[in-house]
């Protein structure tokens, strides 16, 4: 596909509010439509409109699991990205910028943080170069790096007079002219550029027109002023291929929620993990294979405190009812958190991780809630923990939580974060008959209602699981109450009467983890004999898995050993590898490696190495593999922690 | 109508045989009578009820009804019962809650919920102190009284229920007195039945902390009068008929301000406002989602007979399928 290499890594950058959502989105549709597998990254400030945003779409003619740091085509059309981004771009990649931004002074880009700015001058003085975007574009020249501009104003003044239209509203066509630069200097065919727009602006005839012509003017462009004979890179269609899913991780969970029977969904607004119930509320209504049509009712609340309570109330009368939240919004859940352990009510929250403490970062990933998710509350409480590793994962766990909730009576915390929610993949499309619908135990309801006295719905047994009865159920009246209480929910301080509560309540971890099976805790990839044992959990499975690719090829034989159920924590299931581990890897987003700390906690075997971020961003495949030939080798620090300034 | 159908139904079977620990004298009591009486004359069955309760000497209540009963947090029995009320509009949700759990902890979900208007009846049982703490002064205790365990003089303004249930737009306000049970089992009836958010108020002496609002005290015994009149002897039309114009309902809201301020020698109890121009918040999700009723969250079928789920996403994943 193309002349250098067998895949791509373009980015396209600009100020939010531009359109860089939608030039990407156009990239990547046009990819998958051309049947390319795509995987795209999503990096943004917590801000409306004028800060630096950008994405990268990586393509291949097989399957991505990663990002990658490096640049083969940056597309921009102002100069901050120009000045952000020039230095990512790989020698024989090209950049593209808008002819006016050949010479801007670094100090006179607004948005641009001091410690960039202040690197990028530093950086630019030791190469003997101005700290201006001329500074930038000369270093990349030097490096190997072809510099396109583009007239951007001209092009669309063409379009403006071709089309009749005023200059304004060819003006709004910048990032799609940008995409089809790139697009053209590929030989990347404009049809599928075309198609990919119109699937961006659905059924909007007279948007989706003026783009089109946008487009070919931006290739006729092109091909009458560029050379581009020394940029290396070239992108062809895939001949025969399935239609293909593009989904981005907010998607996919929502998706999973209504394939396994989500009736309920409440949220509080909170970055990163609004799109998901937004999404939600967008496709309410579904069929049903019965014939009837499906719904799903969602709430937006006051905070998040209502918006657990509101659905753990949904639950009591047997809705699947779920949540969705970041870190500042399941802090304050944590107290409804406890009162659904105590009632044991099958509630599912999704916890979008992000950025921490406080406030944090909200747009950008982390995992350093792991601990937080299993121990939060006060009093022991119990729920179950689990993390998905990728879009496909995130699909299938979102429904089997469900499942989890209702089979062990017990919260479920699904966690994944911003990295996920903001990946975009082309996905083979989900197999709905794979996904099975387990309600646990449910008493039935009686025939004379009113006669009949309250119900032990609370009476203890053998697996700590006793038949939950659904609100309005006839014949099975009984209370709840966060308070201890007896087999009717009555409140006790009865010593012994607590006694037998809390174990009930506490022996349902040990059936569930009795009863999950391995699979679903623990997944192994890789070479499964071999010592070199790298652990993680959720989002960074794909930047691992292509690591593990890379250091196959290099005859380094490791295995990855994920860790989806985190709660009960499976020390069982990961004592045998991590037993013979030689080394033990660590690899978390975080500063304290959470994971780390259960692993010394329920096996007494802890990491040898820890291969850790917490910049908020994620791990790309190709740091991780230099980073782990580097302890192969021997040759590394027991702590390391990634950095890239430039992200 | 269905109700005339049923078999009669006493209070009694409404009443759990436990003890109840609220203190001799408590208003409480009242209140929990009054619930009693107002099931049976609706004849709902016990299982169609789920009372939900906060914390504090009224989140006890719903212990004392036969029914479901959900001991909820401390100020959060409204988003609770509004989940429950949502994912099953076939059950009636009555909110037992203090005055610290709405006017204060919960003070942001009682003003939300107004919004929402799900139907649901809010009793809030107002004696102005937390009790079970001891006697705190609680948020609608008047500035600079002095009740008997507090040290000092109340630091803070009260709040005004009544005002804040209007500006929340709770479709249905009132007012009752704990020991005027047969006036309060009136208005507990005509809450249930309110189509939308009902809040009554119900004032309530607290015998063992707050020694200023008594029951002598509301009886007039300083004053040769009973400080409590009914608004309705008096008059006073609540209802903001369906489709009314902008002026009748400014006519009505100013009407319910002037009432809303009276205290002191002479106070108004009964029905305040019955808003029938705002519908509910089921009537809404069931316009945007067509079946809600007939398919509620609470029983809309997930499984076919091999537990394979029945959701179909092939209409969302065509808006996904790049092709």
């Amino acid at each position: 596909m193309v002349k250098q290499s067998d895949e791509l890594s373009w980015r396209v950058g600009g100020p939010q509010g531009s359109g860089v959502d939608t030039a990407a989105g156009i990239f990547q549709r046009a990819c998958a439509i051309a049947g390319l597998h795509v995987f795209g990254r999503r990096e943004y400030y917590s801000n409306i409109k004028g800060r630096h945003s950008y994405y990268d779409v990586r393509v291949a003619h097989y399957p991505l699991t990663s990002h990658r740091e490096q640049v083969d085509l940056l597309v921009t059309f102002e100069p901050e990205s120009l000045a952000r981004h020039a230095l990512a771009v790989v020698p024989g990649g090209a950049i593209v910028y808008n002819v006016r931004d050949a010479d801007v002074p670094l100090e006179k880009i607004t948005f641009l943080d001091a410690r960039v700015r202040a690197d990028l001058t530093a950086y630019l003085a030791e190469h003997e170069l101005p700290a201006t975007t001329a500074g930038v574009l000369e270093d990349a020249r030097r490096r190997g790096v072809q510099v396109y501009p583009v007239p951007y104003n001209e092009i669309t003044q063409q379009l403006a007079e071709r089309l009749g239209v005023p200059k304004a509203i060819a003006d709004r066509t910048l990032n799609t002219i940008a995409v089809s630069i790139s697009a053209a200097m590929l030989d990347f065919p404009a049809e599928y550029v075309v198609r990919g727009m119109a699937h961006v602006f659905k059924g909007r005839q007279k948007i989706i027109d003026l783009n089109t012509e946008a487009i070919h003017l931006a290739y006729q462009y092109v091909h009458e002023h560029f050379d581009t004979e020394p940029f290396a890179f070239r992108l062809d269609a895939e001949k025969e291929h399935p239609p293909r899913l593009l989904l981005n991780g907010n998607q996919a969970v929502g998706l999973g929620k209504l394939a396994g029977g989500l009736t309920f969904q409440t949220y509080y607004p909170i970055s990163p993990a609004t799109d998901e119930s937004v999404f939600l509320e967008a496709h309410s209504t579904f069929p049903l294979r019965n014939g009837q049509q499906g719904s799903v009712v969602i709430v937006q609340t006051e905070d998040e405190l209502s918006a657990i309570a509101m659905a753990s109330g949904a639950a009591l009368t047997g809705a699947r009812s779920a949540t969705a939240t970041s870190g500042p919004g399941f802090s304050l859940m944590v107290e409804a958190l406890g009162w659904a352990s105590m009632n044991e009510v099958p509630v599912v929250i999704t916890l979008y991780m992000r950025g921490g403490p406080s406030t944090g970062m909200p747009t950008r990933t982390d995992q350093a809630d792991l601990l937080f998710a299993i121990r939060a509350g006060h009093g022991d409480a119990p729920r179950i923990v689990l993390a998905s590793g990728d879009l496909e994962e995130a699909f299938y766990d979102a429904a089997q939580a469900f499942n989890y909730a209702e089979r062990y009576q017990m919260p479920v915390i699904h966690l994944v974060d911003k990295a996920l929610a903001s990946t975009t993949q082309t996905l083979e499309p989900f197999d709905l008959r794979r996904v099975h619908i387990e309600r646990g135990l449910i008493a039935p309801p009686l025939s004379s209602p009113n006669g009949t006295g309250p119900y032990p719905r609370f009476e203890p047994s053998e697996t700590g699981i006793s038949s939950r009865v659904l609100v309005g159920t006839p014949g099975r009246i009984h209370w709840f109450t966060g308070a201890e209480h007896t087999e009717l929910g009555r409140v006790t301080e009865d010593p012994v009467v607590r006694e037998r509560m809390m174990e009930k309540r506490m022996r349902k971890l040990e059936t569930a983890a009795r009863e999950i099976p391995p699979e679903e805790k623990v997944r192994v990839y890789g070479d499964e004999h071999a010592t070199f044992t790298i652990v993680s959990w959720g989002s960074t499975k794909g930047a691992i898995l292509e690591a593990l690719r890379r250091l196959a090829k290099k005859g380094v034989r490791a295995r990855f050993v994920q860790v989806r159920l985190l709660w009960p924590f499976p020390a069982d299931e990961l004592r045998p590898y991590l037993e013979d581990a030689d080394p033990l890897v660590v690899t978390e987003l975080s500063y304290s490696a959470h994971i780390d700390a259960l692993l010394r906690e329920t096996t007494g075997i802890g990491a040898d190495y820890y291969v850790l971020k917490y910049s908020g961003r994620p791990f790309a495949g190709e740091v991780l593999y230099t980073v782990f030939q580097r302890i192969h080798a021997g040759d590394a620090e027991r702590r390391i922690v990634l950095h890239n300034p430039w992200e | 109508m269905a109700v005339a159908t049923k078999p009669k139904v006493t209070p009694k079977i409404y009443k759990p045989e436990f003890p109840i620990d609220w203190c001799p004298g408590c208003g409480d009591f009242g209140i929990v009578n009054a619930i009693h009486q107002a099931l049976a004359r609706l004849n709902i069955p016990r299982h169609q009820v789920a009372v939900v309760g906060g914390i504090g000497c009224s989140g006890k209540a719903q212990y004392h009804v036969s029914t479901y009963g959900v001991h909820t947090l401390h100020g959060r029995p409204v988003p609770y019962a509004t989940g429950i009320r949502l994912a099953n509009p076939h059950l009636h949700v009555i909110v037992v809650s203090g005055d610290g759990d709405s006017m204060a902890i919960g003070a942001g979900h009682f003003v939300n919920a107004g919004r929402r208007n799900v139907n649901f009846t809010y009793l809030m049982f107002n004696n102005e102190v937390y009790g079970l703490t001891k006697g705190q002064a609680g948020p609608t205790l008047p500035l600079g009284l002095q009740t008997k365990s507090l040290p000092e003089p109340n630091m803070n303004a009260a709040v005004n229920p009544l005002m804040l249930a209007l500006a929340s737009g709770y479709t249905w306000i009132g007012r009752g007195y704990s020991y005027n049970i047969r006036h309060l089992v009136n208005l507990i009836v005509q809450a249930i039945e309110h189509p939308g958010s009902a809040f009554l108020d119900i004032l309530q002496p607290c015998p063992t902390y707050n020694d200023l609002h008594t029951k002598e005290w509301f009886a007039g015994e300083d004053i040769g009068h009973g400080r409590l009149y009914d608004l309705q002897e008096e008059g006073y039309d609540p209802v903001i008929p369906q489709d009314a114009d902008e002026d009748t309902v400014r006519a009505k809201l100013l009407r319910f301000i002037e009432k809303a301020q009276e205290w002191g020698d002479r106070i108004p109890i009964g029905v305040f406002l019955v808003n029938k121009n705002i519908d509910m918040y089921e009537e809404r999700i069931n316009r945007r989602v067509g079946n809600y009723f007939e398919t509620p969250p609470a029983v809309r079928p997930l499984a076919d007979e091999n537990g394979i789920t029945l959701t179909d996403l092939s209409p969302i994943f065509d808006e996904y399928l790049m092709t």
